[in-house]
């Protein structure tokens, strides 16, 4: 069949809007790159003269090593708690019906409409008044209330989308609930599972906002020194850091893929 | 009810009933599923036949009655204790074992000994022909195969009754057909009492020991397969299994065994099958397409018809005709292919003396499938 000159326009019309999205997308990014590599020592665009040297400069400062432990830890810890409760809340969800379900289910999403500051606001406050120290734990209890309702909503998708037939069937071949769950269910939700864990960790290591609030000199996160050191320096130091910091995500979310297939644990497939 | 009946009972159901947030899925109701039978549930969809399924399952609970499996009280007692096998329409394979782990399955939750494991998956495996398939994914069979890992997974664990969910309804016609068969030949030789749900009339005709047909989550008919076609019990049955022709006819009275009726302004005398007939006056007469024969259109007492198409179908025709004595207008006939008639032929139907049933006309309003 052949296409009319019509087609051929809205064809390419299609095109460039996709570039344009893509290149809307990534400009960010590319500039960023960019302005890493710029000799100078204050940072501008575009580079006259190009340096590894903003990168040499994020290895060596401290705030930004202890910062990348403090994070990872963070968002290590936070993201399993967060995937065990969540995913927990979100069996219950799907499965049971009891009284107060909704009031229940909107409180555990209410952090999607509260401002990430209003939340490490309330639990500074809240930590200073209960005579909490201010250590790393308050950090991941913070991070916990940020990321659980992304973490309940990925786990209630997978299973209302999953398949119940194989639950009765193993149930009918004489599988106790218990083993039902560990042997079908759980095995069979696993990128739904990784999914959740997965979101959680990454919104954690970006989140900022909330942390600002509930961290210490000892307990900052990435972010928070990346945060401080542009109020002191202007150099491309952060530029160097976010390109090192993209290409980490990057590195995680492909060793993910390696394992789970990224297209299902982000259910795009 | 004496203890001799309830012996004989493989599944007994006693009064079942069940209910969706007020919604009525099934009527109480009343089964004795003999030992070795293999027992259709037959009717269209919501008619409760998958809600009963899932009742003996323990998928679901009653709301009120009691259900017996092998002379226990199994009511309460949750699926995993029923000791029943279950094949589901997707087969239900689990994706993330092989097909030996698949039926495995159900012997790892009784603990039985590797040893025994082994030798009894390689002996299922063997009665449905995969032997060489242990090793696959489910995702790496056709459909008849994964179908056959189903049942397998089901046998192997040796249930006491077995449930079929609408089985074949995934595969295609040849392959089902030839499942049918083979699913009947293993039923059989092992004596295994089978519970089949489906809403294809011809599947239940050709497999089962006895039918009951359902419709509104009541069953409406129980019976075995040539009851339920030569001899149906009301006019749903008659026009949800096989083919139907329903006329408008006007029932005169009962003389020495006959019905006198008069059917397109013609009297037609019929002994019938029914022990209850309804009050004389205007009925719906029920007649198979094959207890139908065609004639000329002045042959004395036919019911005059016009042919309004004529379908091939192979080693037969299907002829359509118009016929204003007929329950809207159309009425159908196969004939043999080379005797098919073209469109706008007047022809002539007589009607059978024996064998057709009369049904009371408000039956027909509401029950027509």
């Amino acid at each position: 069949m052949r296409k009319s000159l019509l087609d051929h326009l809205l064809d390419w019309a299609g095109r460039i809007v996709l570039i344009a999205i893509l290149a809307f997308v990534l400009l960010p990014f590319v500039v960023v790159a960019i302005a890493s590599f710029n000799d100078g020592a204050i940072l501008s665009f575009p580079p006259r003269e190009w340096s590894w040297r903003w990168y040499a400069n994020a290895f060596q400062y401290r705030d930004f090593g202890a910062g990348l432990t403090n994070s990872l830890k963070i968002a290590v810890f936070g993201a399993t708690i967060a995937l065990i409760a969540g995913a927990g809340f979100a069996y219950v969800l799907d499965r049971y019906e009891f009284r107060f379900k909704n009031t229940l289910n909107g409180i555990l999403m209410s952090p999607l409409i509260i401002p990430n500051f209003t939340i490490g606001l309330g639990l500074l406050i809240l930590s200073a008044a209960a005579s909490l120290p201010r250590n790393l734990w308050l950090v991941v209890a913070t991070h916990v209330v940020i990321v659980m309702p992304f973490v309940v909503r990925s786990v209630y998708v997978s299973l209302q989308n999953f398949e119940r037939r194989f639950e009765q069937a193993a149930e009918s071949l004489g599988g106790s609930p218990w083993h039902v769950l560990r042997t079908i269910t759980l095995p069979l939700l696993a990128p739904g599972l990784a999914s959740g864990g997965l979101f959680a960790a990454i919104l954690s290591f970006n989140e900022f906002t909330a942390s600002l609030f509930v961290v210490n000199q000892s307990t900052q996160t990435l972010p928070v020194a990346m945060y401080n050191y542009v109020r002191e320096y202007a150099d491309p130091t952060l530029a160097a850091v976010s390109v090192i910091y993209v290409l980490a995500v990057a590195v995680i979310l492909l060793i993910v893929h390696k394992f789970f297939r990224l297209e299902k644990v982000l259910n795009v497939e | 009810m004496s203890s001799e009946t309830r012996n004989d009972a493989a599944v007994q159901i006693d009064g079942v009933s069940k209910s969706f947030s007020g919604t009525v899925a099934l009527e109480p109701i009343w089964l004795k599923i003999r030992r070795g039978e293999f027992l259709t549930l037959l009717g269209p969809s919501g008619c409760g036949k998958t809600t009963l399924l899932n009742l003996i399952a323990g998928f679901l609970e009653a709301d009120e009655g009691e259900l017996f499996i092998d002379r226990e009280l199994v009511t309460q007692v949750p699926p995993h204790q029923r000791e029943i096998g279950i094949v589901f329409q997707n087969y239900a394979l689990f994706p993330h074992m092989t097909v030996a782990q698949n039926v495995a399955y159900g012997l790892r939750t009784r603990r039985v000994s590797k040893a025994e494991t082994a030798e009894r998956v390689a002996e299922a495996l063997a009665l449905v022909k995969l032997q060489d398939f242990a090793d696959r994914r489910p995702r790496q069979l056709s459909g008849g195969q994964q179908q056959r890992v189903a049942l397998a997974r089901a046998l192997v664990i040796r249930p006491r009754v077995l449930l079929l969910d609408e089985p074949f309804s995934a595969l295609d016609r040849n392959l089902r057909t030839a499942m049918q068969v083979e699913l009947r030949e293993i039923q059989t030789r092992l004596g295994l009492t089978t519970v089949f749900v489906t809403h294809d009339q011809n599947e239940a005709l050709s497999m089962s020991d006895r039918i009951a047909v359902m419709s509104q989550g009541r069953v409406r008919q129980i019976g075995a397969p040539d009851d339920i076609y030569d001899r149906p019990a009301n006019l749903f049955v008659s026009t949800f299994v096989g083919d139907a022709n329903l006329f408008d006819a006007t029932l005169q009275g009962v003389q020495g065994g006959a019905a006198e009726l008069i059917v397109g302004g013609a009297p037609l005398p019929v002994e019938t099958y029914q022990e209850d007939l309804p009050e004389p006056g205007p009925v719906t007469l029920f007649v198979r397409p094959e207890q139908c024969r065609l004639t000329g259109a002045e042959e004395q007492g036919a019911v005059p018809a016009i042919v309004a198409l004529s379908v091939y179908q192979g080693s037969y025709a299907e002829l359509h005709l118009d016929c204003a004595a007929a329950r809207g207008g159309r009425i159908m006939l196969r004939v043999p292919a080379a005797k098919a008639l073209p469109a706008g032929i007047p022809v002539g139907i007589a009607l059978p003396r024996t064998g057709p049933a009369i049904y009371a006309v408000e039956d027909a309003d509401k029950e027509v499938a």
